[in-house]
């Protein structure tokens, strides 16, 4: 990926994601973000940035939190099934939105994507991972896959108030 | 009628942006070689370097899981929906 995107997401929604990350310490958490994708963001639900809007971006507008399937080793795993995702992708059609990424915890880790993310991870979606440190939730990051499968690329966060999420 | 596959989001910039895809085929594995044969970017994000549909992609005829049937052995006829499902797996180490 060239460019570096950038992932638009609302203070509120982002404490969410880190409180579950809190909530679930020391197993990593997961679930699916809710969201657009390239289109233009609605600039007055927004706390008004200093700098000028960016062109049409992806934006987090709902989560949709699952349950680590990966009993075996949740501190250092975290598993979504297939049903899980059809359920995730129901609740985004039924919003008007779609699934455009996961977030999950890094225990006692940085927020860092990992080989076994990297060997796990689908293209297109955003990866959002929270490290969580001694329980406290820390750096928030989102990825991106490349097209070649080989590396990551960094994803920037845009995290602001917004109005009605 | 043709099998008619369909393409999650994650998929579709290498498919064309294309949703679904419609080919004559008599099995699961038939219809996705010629899908990754007009979409040859799919592959990549579908099979292991030796050919084996990779672990978080799961497929399914008419909702039933081609895992419990006879994998990509699996008979389609006319009129089946092939949908591909992702599953999403990571971790910290």
């Amino acid at each position: 990926m060239a460019d570096e995107t950038t992932l638009w997401i609302s203070d509120h929604l982002a404490e969410k994601v880190r409180a579950h990350g809190a909530e679930t310490y020391p197993h990593e958490c997961c679930g699916a973000l809710l969201g657009r994708d390239g289109e233009a963001i609605d600039a007055a639900a927004y706390e008004k940035p200093a700098g000028s809007w960016p062109k049409p971006a992806r934006e987090v507008l709902g989560l949709f939190p699952l349950i680590n399937r990966r009993d075996d080793s949740p501190r250092n795993r975290f598993s979504v099934t297939a049903e899980d995702v059809r359920d995730a992708e129901k609740a985004a059609s039924a919003q008007g939105l779609e699934v455009v990424g996961w977030y999950h915890s890094h225990p006692d880790h940085p927020a860092r994507p990992s080989q076994y993310d990297r060997d796990h991870a689908w293209p297109w979606y955003s990866y959002v991972i929270v490290s969580v440190q001694h329980g406290a939730p820390q750096e928030m990051t989102s990825w991106r896959l490349n097209d070649d499968r080989l590396e990551f690329s960094h994803e920037g966060i845009e995290i602001r108030h917004r109005a009605a999420v | 009628m043709p099998v008619k596959v369909m393409i999650p989001t994650p998929l579709r910039p290498y498919a064309g942006k294309r949703d679904s895809a419609e080919f004559k085929a008599a099995t699961v594995g038939e219809a996705l070689t010629h899908l990754t044969t007009q979409f040859s970017d799919l592959r990549k994000h579908l099979f292991t370097e030796d050919g084996k549909l990779r672990s978080f992609v799961n497929v399914y005829v008419n909702d039933e899981d081609i895992r419990y049937l006879a994998s990509e052995n699996t008979p389609t006829k006319d009129g089946d929906t092939i949908s591909i499902i992702p599953s999403i797996a990571g971790g910290c180490n």
